[in-house]
């Protein structure tokens, strides 16, 4: 079982901070009793004192040392976090302006994101117009989505339950209201839905390229259409993005 | 205003706002070839600049106070979260310590009567107006205003209908005024230092003005030939940037980071070498490390080309050249530890006066390193895999930019008010609206680290309803840092018409420019001269007093 990488970025992070408080606490301490001891009514005449070797060696030596663990600290986290594990589901997510849709193995698509309990995932991250950034912020992960390649990141979907999926990368417009899910569900319900009818119609052949280019081009020049188009966009937002999904 | 008012023949005699050349009134200004008044010049129109920029801070703000619409629309916001960054990062952060006061203050503090190349400074200024105003323009023509964030990343920056192209035209000319004041800079150094002002006998401020003109000289073209680019693309459709003619979006990226990268540093090494030049002068002591503290400025320098790639650990690069990027940008992280603490261990058995310019650097400090250390989980692999582009990087960058460069423009505003404008503000007011300032700088923006390690993404109009007590918390203390500014600006400028006089050494500095009147007269000295000890140095009082008497 790999390590699971919210809890590595957590630890990591700690870890940091923990090294950063100390860092800020040495020298604002210092820096404090210094202004106290040697504030002029205590300490009428400065000692000229213009440097000391020593100390310079050792605040480069041990700050140097700080900085490597930190370095291997998230070094380790990271190789976790671009190695994929063998086995792991491949799902193709496609960034536009401004949505999100996920193509699975056999072909069907949606605009939530399901996926089974205890899996790893493997998200292929892919844009059809500008940079987005595909941003699961409780699983700590995150890659763009960049016009002509293919990202990719991994996770394990360790917890049933319902997640925030959100666009990190400007994009635009409605660039805040890019919002998504991560919808955790048992490996039986998951196959039972991606294997149902109703939604399989739409293709078996393959679809992560062939949305048409004709739409995004009006969709670059925007401005006047969408403007018309924010109120709404407004009210839809707490209905259609962050309401629970309703699959469990 | 040591010589009085004497309408005076001899521009030594008679302050260099009162020597009229060849023109007088404002021609005198306009064509003037004297870096006190082209720095004062630029203090005029980048304050201006600096206003427009915070008014748009604050209404960022307050659309953020509540969830939906508070009091614009998203289009408008993204298009004033761009000029807010723009006008920031170009007209203020990037020109301001180096122009305003490197300007002013370079030829004296290095014992020379003006920049090697006057003409060129004076370019200089009017490539900055014109760049000013061209963003200016930008803004009532063309497909609307920008909206593109200050990043200007493709393929956006080329499919927005909004006047990407002008806006961009305009960063380009600003570069050349950069480029140019570098050039200057690194000159005057080089060949107009008066005799015994050796390298290492320079005033800090003076390192730090050296490592950031060559860091405007390498890099600036970089940028400048990548918004060409961009304009050409927007035009023609090279296809440089766009996959389907092969070309790379990534490509945009490094390219711009490879200059705005080093350009956080240009922002910051001047500003650090006022650190330096101010501690000294208030503890009354020599700097503690001046040689670790010089050279860590040429490292810091060096090491920050190298490490751009931060800015793109999502990008989709190779995992080898992220690990690289990374350990890159930790090592930045030690010369810059090495000044902090230098300033630090500079205090200790000073005799410190906590003069207004002495508390802006203290808080400066505090919240800089605040900024610094939390570039560190920023650095860090996998840290930054969750962290990047959320408000965690809005408030990292602002603790270093804004607590790091715009403190120290407050402080150096203060600390060389004097001699810029021979006249004094009021010293309780200043010290107030400081604490002011801090304290509603640290309400706006602690919170941001927050919510951007709950995962609140940056440029973002609307936000859950989880992050709300965050962003109000965070507009509330716009309002108190916004109002520390006030109080700050009404002192400085009634100081101005009613400030007591200054006398030519107020604070008891030891560096060349606290040795000519306040203000300083046309060509600063009426006798080049000579310097026998290191910028700091006190414990020759009367030694120095012969120095100065020889002039005479
Ligand atoms: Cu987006
Ligand atoms: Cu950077």
């Amino acid at each position: 079982m790999r390590p699971n990488i919210a809890e590595s970025v957590d630890a990591t992070f700690w870890l940091v901070f923990g090294i950063s408080v100390f860092l800020l606490l040495v020298v604002v301490v210092a820096m404090f009793y210094f202004i106290y001891k040697f504030n002029k009514k205590r300490h009428p005449v400065a000692e000229q004192i213009s440097g000391h070797t020593g100390l310079e060696i050792t605040w480069t030596v041990i700050p140097l040392i700080l900085v490597i663990i930190m370095f291997f600290s998230g070094y380790y986290g990271f190789e976790n976090m671009r190695n994929v594990p063998a086995g792991a589901d491949s799902i193709t997510v496609t960034g536009q302006m401004w949505k999100w849709s996920y193509t699975y193995p056999n072909g069907k698509k949606s605009d939530t994101l399901y996926v089974p309990l205890g899996k790893d995932i493997h998200m292929l991250i892919q844009s059809i117009d500008v940079n987005h950034s595909f941003y699961i912020p409780s699983m700590r992960v995150k890659e763009d989505a960049v016009p002509g390649r293919t990202n990719y990141l991994w996770f394990n979907a360790d917890k049933l339950g319902s997640y925030e999926i959100a666009c990190a990368e400007y994009c635009g417009l409605d660039h805040w209201n890019m919002y998504s899910r991560l919808v955790i569900i048992p490996q039986e319900k998951y196959y039972e839905w991606l294997y149902a009818k109703p939604d399989s119609t739409v293709s078996t052949t393959t679809t992560t390229t062939t949305t048409p280019t004709d739409s995004v081009k009006t969709s670059a020049g925007v401005t006047d259409t969408t403007k018309s188009k924010t109120d709404s966009v407004k009210t839809n937002k707490n209905d259609s993005a962050i309401k629970k999904d309703s699959v469990k | 205003m040591a010589n009085g008012t004497i309408a005076g023949q001899h521009p030594e005699e008679v302050s260099f706002y009162e020597y009229d050349g060849k023109r007088k009134g404002i021609m005198g200004w306009l064509l003037t070839l004297d870096h006190k008044r082209i720095g004062i010049l630029y203090l005029i129109a980048m304050l201006g600049f600096f206003a427009v920029a915070v008014s748009m801070g604050v209404l960022m703000r307050l659309e953020m106070l509540t969830t939906g619409e508070t009091i614009m629309k998203p289009q408008t916001y993204n298009s004033i979260f761009t000029l807010h960054g723009v006008i920031m990062i170009f007209l203020f952060i990037i020109p301001g310590i180096p122009a305003v006061f490197g300007n002013f203050l370079l030829p004296i503090q290095i014992g020379a009567k003006d920049v090697i190349f006057p003409r060129l400074n004076l370019l200089s200024w009017y490539l900055y107006i014109i760049g000013g105003l061209l963003a200016i323009i930008s803004l009532f023509t063309g497909g609307g205003i920008m909206d593109t964030g200050w990043t200007f990343y493709v393929p956006y920056s080329i499919r927005t209908t909004t006047n990407v192209s002008l806006s961009v035209f305009a960063a380009f000319v600003l570069g050349f005024s950069s480029i140019l004041t570098g050039l200057n800079f690194i000159t005057t150094i080089h060949r107009m230092r008066c005799p015994g002002m050796t390298f290492f006998r320079m005033p800090l401020f003076v390192w730090g003005l050296y490592s950031t003109a060559w860091i405007q000289v390498l890099a600036t073209p970089i940028v400048g030939i990548t918004l060409v680019l961009v304009i050409l693309e927007r035009f023609f459709g090279i296809g440089v940037f766009d996959p389907n003619k092969g070309g790379d979006p990534l490509l945009y990226q490094h390219l711009f980071w490879i200059y705005s990268h080093p350009a956080v540093y240009i922002m910051i090494l001047p500003a650090m070498g006022v650190v330096s030049d101010i501690i000294a002068t208030f503890t009354k002591k020599d700097i503690f490390g001046y040689v670790p503290i010089a050279l860590s400025s040429l490292a810091i320098a060096f090491v920050g080309y190298l490490v751009w790639g931060h800015h793109m650990f999502t990008s989709g690069i190779s995992d080898t050249s992220r690990v690289i990027f990374s350990f890159l940008t930790f090592l930045v992280a030690i010369p810059t530890g090495v000044k902090v603490f230098n300033w630090v261990a500079s205090l200790y058995k000073g005799s410190i006066d906590m003069r207004a310019p002495m508390l802006y650097v203290m808080a400066f400090i505090i919240v800089f390193s605040i900024g610094g250390l939390t570039g560190l989980v920023l650095g860090t692999l996998d840290t930054d895999i969750h962290l990047t582009d959320t408000y965690f990087v809005v408030a990292h960058f602002h603790y270093v930019m804004f607590g790091g460069m715009g403190l120290l423009f407050f402080a150096s505003l203060h600390y060389w008010y004097p001699k810029m404008f021979g006249r004094m503000y009021n010293e309780k007011m200043a010290k107030f609206s400081c604490w002011v300032f801090v304290i509603g700088f640290n309400v706006l923006y602690f919170p941001m680290f927050i919510m951007g390690y709950l995962g609140m993404p940056r440029r973002y109009y609307d936000y859950l309803p989880e992050f709300a007590p965050y962003h109000i918390v965070a507009t509330v203390g716009s309002w108190i840092m916004v109002l520390g500014m006030i109080f700050m600006f009404a002192n400085l400028i009634r100081g101005l018409y009613n400030g007591p006089r200054a006398t030519e050494n107020p604070w008891d500095g030891t560096t060349l420019e606290w040795k000519v009147p306040s203000p300083p007269p046309l060509e600063n000295f009426d006798k080049i001269p000579t310097v026998h000890y290191g910028p700091y140095h006190r414990d020759w009082e009367d030694d120095r007093n012969e120095v100065v008497k020889e002039k005479h």
